[in-house]
């Protein structure tokens, strides 16, 4: 109770504090004697603002549902007293001014979010994911680290309006190297390809509401590091950094929707769903870059709000996805999609929730994701191309890339909807499960209420992003971006929709179909309640349903080539004779095949040098004290 | 420019033509699947059962009981009135019988796909719901399509809006309808055809979807929305009637924007408006239908190829028009 009301008071607090940063000046803060020689400093803009402000909201809804949550899994004291000060780790990374600050904040917020993946530490999976993630966000980490103090070398100082201040000194050198650096460190917390494995692990293994708090809130510490690093200190760019961006961006979003659409975890699938969505971020932030690098500061103002309010629509679906399947996992103890279905009868709050999240992640009208993606489009057509084969070529594929992006989310979400939630319960334990506490529904009804704003009323959102544009003139900052009123404006071109009016229409045109379905009905029977049509059998088995393997056995079969999924059939004969078949076998496994090729030889080059360097330590006090000799002698020289 | 026309600014002759617009739709969308089951008859050597009978279907259907399978939800019942609202929406937003309709500003080309993909996702998660076979397996096909075509849509919506330099529909009708040299260029030729595979395939027509099967192998629409009975499968029937008129006045008006009203139309310009679009719809639907006797259906896994090829097409179509474009201020 305690650890939940501070974890959401710690989110308003992160909201207000967000909100005043946004439209109010820059806050400066420094604390001297925090940290001996440099001291720790905050300054909190407009940019930073966006995400206290995002990271607030997601905290807020999380704070009051792990209320619920906890009592309901019988959480020890541990994770109770992590979870307020993970909030407060990352609410304190976009508000730090300094290199130092920054770094340290970063590592209390990794820190933090492992204890909390650990909870669980019992089960064998959460120790492998807690491996995993450590190993991947240290190795980001040093990454950042390396990179961060070769830009204040270069840069003249630990803060970062020093380094702002002398950002236009820099050798091209200096600045690829700390935007290659950057990205990997910041690219592997975001989840993007090929550095996006510890999420698929770590998200699921997690107990919920962290998943939540990880996913929406945590991944977009990646995406706010390259914005301010990369975008707003060192920027503007050149086109190759744009371009790398969008590269990166396409295929973690095409890579991320993909395996999201064949995953029968649900909580894997919403994880991929993550990977997915900050590719369409990165994507978005990368067409901002390569178009006002090529003046098109205009389409490339419209390509950041996109951005930007792919970040705040994502963290509104993806927080209410994550406490829906939090609710699902704490009444089922299932999140094998295979194994749950018709939780629509017995737990309808949850249902309608998950609903409206998936709405969201499917980028339909209706949903939270449609304006983000919108934007997205219009800004991607709408490029300048006159003479320009780079522009030319890009963005048509990059539409490509985002519409099948799209396409397969709705399957996705189709699929983690339909099957989860719908239909027969596959498993006693979806028959038996319970509707979740009054806590935990209202933190998923302020998910939910975020949700609908941005799916109707994106209006009350224009302030907020037209001011954190204007911090950002490398990417577009420079031109007003978007008009978001009751119709969204496009500035420049001949374009407008207008979410609101078509929710409206919508309801009126469903209203008219329904009477006309009414034609007749004086003539009709009584209605009726009938069995399902079982092809004049007996009785229809729930295991006679599509599962969400088979639902999606399609599409593996269609991308064949990228998912490689391993197939075994195994075909046992009668001894007598051949042609009588006594027992198949048929047995999928989908692995992550990046995971499998990219990282299982790095691991095992790594083994064998770990293993070669072992027989250095064989265990004699007189050789390790020959080290440390030896050791002091080589810095002595060095040093002289 | 039009996008800079809010609601204030129309006559009431607008809201008249988008409202004739819906109507014709309503009652036409029977007449033009009849018309098309007709056609297939008389090339098949058969007598047909006439242009009126999905009508009459209708009207037998509606009368029946209203059945509901057991352990559906609201899911179920609710979906075709779904599918039947996204098509009536769609059919106020397109300028089929005049521009500038109310709703033109609200959605875009983006916005009527969104819509027509809501429509599919609802009555495929109503497949889902009944927890038969069939209707796992009807969505499973229905939403792999669906996810395959989208690609291919919105690059021939990025064909399309190059020239108008907007999605909006009026803006890229009244584009085409001033420049009529577009039409003949290879990008605008490419999206036409992309954009015809893509409505086949939406629309579960041959050579991807087989409207009139009910073999288990073959089926995807049908499978989807066995369990349906009565009134309700009569709301899906004529919704689906609606999603290919409405399509296909789309394909028509984009490539032949003749006939079409202006945003402030007259009576008579209305008037016109509507006779063309029938005109233009009734010989869509027959050719298409002629065309549909010659064909076999496609196997399920041969669809993707059709797919991939459409989407080539549409991405040439962007990228020539692109090349081809003339800065034309």
């Amino acid at each position: 109770m305690l650890s939940g009301g501070l974890t959401a008071a710690l989110g308003m607090a992160g909201v207000a504090l967000g909100l005043s940063a946004i439209f109010g000046e820059t806050r400066h803060l420094k604390i001297s004697w925090l940290l001996p020689l440099v001291g720790v400093i905050f300054d909190l803009g407009q940019v930073g603002g966006f995400f206290v402000a995002a990271t607030g909201a997601v905290s807020i809804a999380v704070g009051i549902y792990a209320v619920g949550y906890a009592q309901r899994e019988h959480w020890a004291r541990f994770p109770l007293v992590m979870l307020p000060l993970f909030v407060a780790a990352m609410l304190l990374v976009p508000a730090a001014g300094s290199v130092t600050t920054f770094l340290l904040a970063w590592e209390l917020m990794a820190g933090a979010s492992l204890v909390l993946v650990l909870s669980e530490h019992q089960r064998e999976a959460v120790r492998s994911a807690g491996v995993f993630y450590a190993v991947m966000t240290q190795l980001g980490f040093a990454a950042i680290l390396v990179a961060l103090v070769v830009l204040s070398a270069a840069g003249g100082g630990d803060a970062f309006a020093t380094i702002a201040a002398h950002a236009g000194g820099l050798s091209p050198g200096t600045r690829t190297a700390v935007f290659l650096l950057t990205l990997m460190g910041f690219g592997s917390k975001a989840g993007l390809l090929p550095l996006h494995a510890w999420l698929p692990r770590a998200h699921p293994e997690a107990p919920s509401p962290v998943s939540a708090l990880m996913s929406a809130a945590m991944v977009n510490m990646g995406i706010y590091g390259i914005i301010r690093i990369d975008l707003q200190l060192l920027g503007p760019g050149p086109h190759w950094w744009g371009l790398t961006l969008m590269i990166f961006g396409a295929v973690s979003a095409v890579f991320g929707v993909l395996q999201a659409s064949v995953a029968t975890d649900l909580k894997r699938l919403l994880a991929y769903s993550t990977t997915e969505n900050m590719g369409l971020i990165t994507l978005a932030l990368g067409a901002a870059t390569l178009l006002s690098s090529y003046g098109a500061h205009q389409v490339a103002a419209m390509a950041m709000t996109a951005a930007l309010l792919l970040i705040l629509s994502h963290a509104a679906f993806k927080t209410l996805a994550f406490l829906a399947a939090g609710s699902v996992l704490a009444a089922t103890g299932l999140r094998d999609l295979d194994k749950l279905g018709g939780l629509a009868r017995r737990m309808p709050g949850t249902t309608v929730m998950f609903g409206i999240a998936a709405l969201g992640a499917s980028g339909l009208p209706l949903g939270a994701g449609f304006v983000g993606e919108w934007l997205l489009l219009q800004s991607l057509i709408h490029s300048p191309h006159e003479n320009n084969t780079l522009l030319a070529l890009t963005m048509p594929l990059s539409v490509g890339a985002v519409a099948l992006t799209t396409g397969l989310g709705i399957a996705a979400m189709v699929k983690a909807f339909g099957v989860g939630f719908l239909a027969r319960p596959r498993s006693a334990a979806a028959a038996a499960a319970r509707e979740a506490p009054a806590s935990m529904m209202a933190g998923m009804g302020i998910a939910a209420a975020a949700c609908a704003v941005f799916a109707v009323a994106p209006v009350l959102l224009g302030p907020v992003l037209s001011h954190v544009l204007t911090a950002l003139p490398s990417v577009g900052g420079r031109e007003a971006g978007p008009a978001l009123g009751t119709y969204l404006r496009l500035p420049g071109i001949a374009g407008s929709m207008s979410p609101g009016l078509i929710a409206a229409a919508l309801v009126v045109a469903v209203i008219l179909a329904l009477g006309l379905a009414r034609w007749g009905a004086r003539h009709r029977p009584v209605a009726a309640t009938v069995p399902l049509w079982a092809c004049g059998a007996d009785s229809l088995s729930s295991k006679m349903q599509y599962t969400a393997t088979s639902f999606a056995e399609p599409l593996q079969r269609v991308f064949d080539n990228v998912l490689k999924p391993e197939t075994d059939v195994e075909v046992t004969h009668f001894a007598e004779s051949q042609y009588l078949v006594e027992r198949v076998t048929y047995r999928t496994l989908l692995a992550d095949p990046v995971e499998q090729r990219l990282y299982t030889p790095v691991v095992r080059a790594v083994t064998i040098w770990a293993q070669w360097v072992r027989r250095a330590h064989p265990g004699s006090v007189h050789l390790y004290l020959t080290y440390g000799a030896l050791g002091l002698l080589i810095v002595l020289v060095i040093a002289r | 420019m039009n996008a800079t026309i809010g609601l204030a600014g129309h006559t009431y002759l607008t809201y008249l033509a988008t409202a004739l617009q819906v109507l014709a739709v309503i009652v036409g969308a029977p007449f033009i699947v009849g018309g098309m089951r007709q056609v297939r008859a008389r090339l098949e050597g058969r007598a047909g059962g006439g242009i009126g009978q999905p009508w009459r279907d209708l009207h037998k259907q509606l009368r029946k009981q209203q059945v509901t399978p057991q352990g559906t939800t609201v899911v179920f019942g609710f979906a075709p009135a779904v599918v039947a609202g996204t098509a009536l929406l769609i059919a106020a937003i397109l300028p089929l019988i005049a521009l500038g309709s109310p709703l033109d500003p609200a959605a875009d080309l983006f916005g009527v796909v969104g819509l027509l993909f809501l429509g599919t996702v609802a009555l495929t998660l109503a497949g889902l719901d009944t927890g038969t076979a069939f209707g796992g397996m009807g969505s499973s096909r229905e939403i792999t399509i669906a996810a395959l075509v989208e690609p291919t849509i919105l690059l021939a919506v990025f064909a399309l809006s190059v020239p108008g330099r907007s999605a909006n529909l009026a803006a890229i009708v009244s584009a085409t309808a001033d420049n009529p040299g577009h039409l003949v260029s290879p990008g605008s030729l490419l999206a036409f055809v992309a954009l015809a595979i893509v409505i086949i395939a939406e629309t579960g027509r041959l050579p991807v979807d087989n409207p009139s099967t009910h073999l288990e192998l073959t089926m995807i629409h049908e499978a989807m929305v066995l369990e349906y009975a009565g009134p309700r499968l009569a709301l899906v029937e004529w919704a689906s009637g609606m999603r290919l008129t409405v399509l296909l006045g789309l394909l028509a008006n984009l490539f032949l924007p003749w006939g079409v009203a202006g945003a402030d139309p007259s009576v008579l310009a209305i008037l016109i408006g509507f006779v063309a679009i029938t005109v233009k719809v009734a010989v869509l639907a027959g050719l298409l239908a002629a065309g549909e006797v010659f064909i076999a259906k496609l196997r399920y896994f041969r669809i993707p190829e059709l797919l991939a090829g459409s989407f080539l097409l549409a991405l040439l179509a962007v990228t020539a028009s692109y090349f081809f474009a003339t800065p034309t201020n």
